[in-house]
């Protein structure tokens, strides 16, 4: 059985040269699991000492537009996690009372909401990408993206900024 | 687990940290801070340490957000000064233990 403890041991016995030194993170999706996992993992790595980027496209550029990133919502259909029948996730209010269930139980394990999260992440040294194809096709500007936005990159300045060993990408 | 820092012979746990916080004092903490490649301390890098150490002592859990929010330094700055992981390695240099949180 593998356990914490022999987890830990395996780590330290990674050499020093094939420590991660960037993660780039691509942001699909808004549901409140998938945009809380990009920014826990990317908090994370710069609070490990890893360069982060997170790259947001389609409906991942919510996470990141003012007026939608503080309302993102937890869908309760087609999950097959969640501990009731489908049909009844699907009821009107639903949504609404899972979502400020989780932002809840959130706020007591001391997660930030979304907009401070991400400005953490700014501010801790992460960089913030949106995607220019996605861009164009919701009609939105830059005025419409959080102030610390680094920039809007095609998916080939994404991979340029993501070449060099030691990065890793992570599609979420 | 032992080991001699600044001359001292302190106890500390297989990842370096002081395991006795009384055993800290302004030299071990030098002599990490090299050890960490964060080089000299300034008097910010003081401020941030002693308040980190006074959140211990409180048995308040250290996070990011909470440092941020301290009025002490902001997250930009905490960074900057213990760049490389500065709750991790700021923690090491304090003689306190390394928080256990994801944020």
């Amino acid at each position: 059985m593998t356990t914490l403890e022999a987890v830990q041991n395996e780590v330290k016995t990674v050499k020093k040269d094939e420590k991660i030194k960037k993660i780039c993170f691509i942001l699909s999706k808004s549901s409140m699991d998938s945009a809380y996992a990009a920014m826990v993992m990317a908090n994370g790595a710069r609070m490990e000492g890893i360069e982060a980027d997170m790259f947001f496209t389609f409906f991942g550029l919510d996470a990141i537009t003012k007026k939608k990133m503080t309302d993102l919502h937890q869908p309760t259909v087609g999950n097959p996690s969640f501990p009731f029948p489908a049909m009844i996730g699907g009821l009107p209010g639903m949504e609404a009372l899972v979502t400020s269930q989780m932002k809840k139980e959130m706020e007591r394990l001391d997660m930030p909401p979304v907009d401070e999260f991400m400005e953490m992440i700014s501010m801790s040294g992460g960089k913030i990408y949106a995607c220019k194809l996605a861009m164009d096709m919701f009609k939105l500007k830059k005025e419409d993206m959080v102030d610390y936005l680094d920039g809007v990159l095609t998916i080939g300045d994404f991979y340029a900024r993501a070449a060099g060993d030691g990065t890793h990408i992570i599609f979420i | 687990m032992e080991a001699t820092i600044a001359g001292i012979n302190v106890k500390v746990n297989e990842e370096g940290y002081l395991t006795e916080f009384s055993q800290w004092n302004e030299d071990i903490a030098k002599e990490i801070s090299v050890q960490e490649e964060i080089g000299e301390l300034t008097e910010k890098h003081w401020t941030v340490l002693k308040y980190l150490q006074n959140q211990f002592e409180n048995e308040i859990p250290l996070t990011i957000r909470k440092v941020g929010k301290s009025g002490v330094t902001d997250i930009k700055e905490f960074y900057a000064l213990f760049p490389g992981g500065p709750l991790k390695k700021a923690t090491k240099i304090a003689g306190i233990p390394k928080p256990v949180g994801c944020i």
